[in-house]
């Protein structure tokens, strides 16, 4: 097999999926400043450029919320405005205790299943306010690793 | 798990989810990789370029450029190194027919990256995939070990002298690294801003090298041209549109899912295989191509699906995406959507695209509201128009597509918006 090839964004995602609050940590941020012989304001650049890569903190699940059109065609707002009610924080926030974070991803090809989420990675397809709240007891209940 | 169906015999599904694609013997067993060793063992790499050449093949991640064309300008370049890279970034939305190439039969992807490799005189592939589609990256990666394993990839392959490698990256999640260029200066990890072209990526590519750019879907169709020959391919399709066409199908239909198509069905036909509209509604109309694509209004579906005949309503089959709108859904409400999808994933590199989305958002926002006027109409048609000659990359270009032909093809809808009526078609 054939020696892996260094990809930065290969990388960070690596980085990011070892975190428990799925972000790319600072020290991390100077140790592959210094591995690729970049500056740290550029590395921070190439993070912020990319939807999936965060060099802040988010949270312990991350529960991204597709809302492109198929989704919306099949109420994804509806699901949306009940995420945000029932856990109190908009879209780039976290609970207070850091265990759910919000965001909005694109289009996941699962739009056979919309509207569709991820928690951290998870799929939870064919939603409405009702069952989306179900599935979030869940994980607040215990833990769903 | 996204169902599929086939009409008439199927290239690329053919074996998908009938044999395990984790299992290379068993894909060996079926006829995998029969393709690459016939290729490195009795045909030069300019033999392969023009079987691709007579096929007709056109790439199938939207923009239909000859695939053969494309191989023979990278092969023509002098260069001691060039690249295969293989664009599985698939980000528009309604789409996820490379997803299901990937996780279904990810060895028919690798024989044909390793064809591609061939033609051009590339010794290393990397297939890039978006980062959520987990279960894609899995079995590729297990494929890629296994086609090591059995000496199909790596040094001298079937004990020839042709040597190749495949690495796989993964994509951060922005639409804009699909556009190639972007998806080039991602690989080199760098932000994923489009390079001006030309120069192409065959002249100019991945560190600068020769490298052919190919949607999975399009490197998919290689096995069988190489296998079965360019002549049988012809038959597929209808002239000037040779072999099949994946088709992902979402919104208002009573099926969803994938289906496998020769060129010359029309959309009409399509829907009816689906099961037709949703819940017994009528048509509205189709987005064709996704959200960049085109709006077909429900008097326009009997048009067949293929290069030339899609011309005349100026589209084209794109990426393979029909999401369906049935008869009650507000046009401004889908549009409102779709550019408000464009100015999140503008990248920012040029004004006309990276304004022009947010005042397009504006102007709708405002006409939804009750608050617009047949001046803002006007505006928007000439944002549009301005977007679509001065964006630098194809997401600019492309993206007022939808608006523009909503307002030329649903006038009265949007008037009674701006009168502050509702929806009133019929
Ligand atoms: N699959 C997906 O998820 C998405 C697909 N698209 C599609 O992408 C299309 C636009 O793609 P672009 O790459 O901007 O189109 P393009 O027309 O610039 O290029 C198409 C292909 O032909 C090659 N090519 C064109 N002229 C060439 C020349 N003179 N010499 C050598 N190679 C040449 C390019 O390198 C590229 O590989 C749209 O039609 C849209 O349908 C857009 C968004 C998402
Ligand atoms: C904004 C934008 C996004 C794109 N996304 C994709 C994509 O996800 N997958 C893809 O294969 N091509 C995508 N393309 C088209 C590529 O730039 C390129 O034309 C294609 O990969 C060439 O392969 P083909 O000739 O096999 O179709 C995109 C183009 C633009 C402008
Ligand atoms: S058209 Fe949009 S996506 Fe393309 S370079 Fe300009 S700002 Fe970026
Ligand atoms: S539109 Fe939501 S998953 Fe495709």
């Amino acid at each position: 097999m054939k020696e892996e090839k260094f990809f930065l964004i290969e990388e960070l995602l690596k980085i990011q999926e070892e975190n428990e609050l799925h972000y790319i940590p600072e020290d991390k941020i100077l140790e592959i400043a210094k591995k690729t012989g970049r500056s740290p304001a550029d590395i921070h650049s190439v993070i912020s450029f990319y939807p999936r890569l965060s060099d802040k903190p988010r949270g312990k699940y991350l529960i991204r919320v597709c809302e492109n059109l198929p989704c919306h065609l099949e109420g994804a707002q509806e699901v949306v405005d009940a995420i945000k009610d029932f856990l109190g924080i908009d879209f780039g926030q976290s609970t207070p205790d850091k265990k759910f974070y919000l965001e909005r991803t694109s289009c996941l090809g699962l739009c056979t299943a919309a509207p569709v989420i991820l928690i951290n990675n998870v799929p939870y397809g064919n939603l409405t306010p009702e069952k989306v709240v179900e599935v979030l007891k869940e994980y607040m209940g215990g833990d769903n690793d | 798990m996204i169902d599929f169906k086939v009409i008439g015999e199927p290239v690329i599904l053919k074996n998908a989810r009938k044999i395990c694609p984790n299992d290379i013997e068993k894909c060996i067993e079926a006829g995998r990789y029969g393709a690459l060793k016939r290729a490195l063992k009795e045909m030069s790499p300019e033999d392969v370029i023009e079987e691709v050449k007579k096929s007709q093949l056109r790439g199938r991640g939207g923009a239909g450029f000859p695939t053969g064309l494309k191989f023979e300008l990278a092969a023509k370049e002098k260069s001691d190194k060039k690249y295969v890279v293989v664009n599985g970034e698939e980000g528009e939305p309604g789409t996820f027919k490379d997803r299901i190439i990937m996780e279904d039969s990810p060895h028919l992807l690798i024989e044909g990256t390793i064809l591609a490799g061939y033609a051009i005189g590339a010794d290393e592939g990397i297939i890039c995939v978006r980062c959520d589609y987990i279960k894609a990256i899995k079995r590729l990666r297990k494929a890629i070990a296994d086609a090591y394993n059995m000496g199909i990839l790596g040094k001298n392959i079937f004990g020839t002298d042709f040597s190749f490698d495949i690495t796989i990256e993964r994509g951060a999640g922005a639409y804009v690294c699909g556009e190639e260029t972007a998806l080039l200066e991602m690989l080199e990890g760098k932000r994923g801003e489009p390079r001006k072209k030309p120069p192409f990526p065959p002249q100019k590519g991945l560190y600068g090298k020769p490298t052919v750019v190919n949607n999975v879907e399009t490197l998919a169709n290689l096995p069988f041209i190489i296998s079965e020959g360019a002549d049988r391919f012809l038959e597929f399709g209808i002239d000037g549109s040779h072999g099949t066409k994946l088709f992902s199908l979402s919104g208002d239909i009573e099926w969803k899912g994938l289906i496998e198509i020769p060129f010359g069905a029309t959309i009409k036909e399509i829907i009816e295989l689906a099961g037709g509209v949703k819940d017994g509604k009528k048509l509205k109309a189709v987005i064709l191509g996704g959200v960049s694509g085109t709006l077909v209004r429900y008097d326009e579906v009997d048009i067949s699906v293929d290069y030339h005949s899609l011309g005349v309503i100026e589209a084209g089959p794109g990426c393979g995406t029909i999401i369906v709108l049935d008869e009650t859904r507000d046009i401004v409400d889908v549009t409102e959507n779709i550019m408000e999808f464009f100015r999140t994933e503008s990248c920012g590199k040029c004004r006309p695209c990276s304004l022009g989305t947010v005042s397009l958002c504006n102007l709708i926002h405002r006409i939804k509201e009750g608050n617009g006027t047949e001046e803002d109409l006007k505006k928007i048609e000439k944002i549009s128009i301005g977007m679509r000659k001065a964006s630098f990359c194809g997401l600019g270009q492309t993206a007022p597509n939808i608006l523009y032909q909503s307002i030329q093809k649903f006038r009265d809808e949007w008037l009674a918006h701006v009168r502050g009526g509702k929806n009133d078609r019929d």
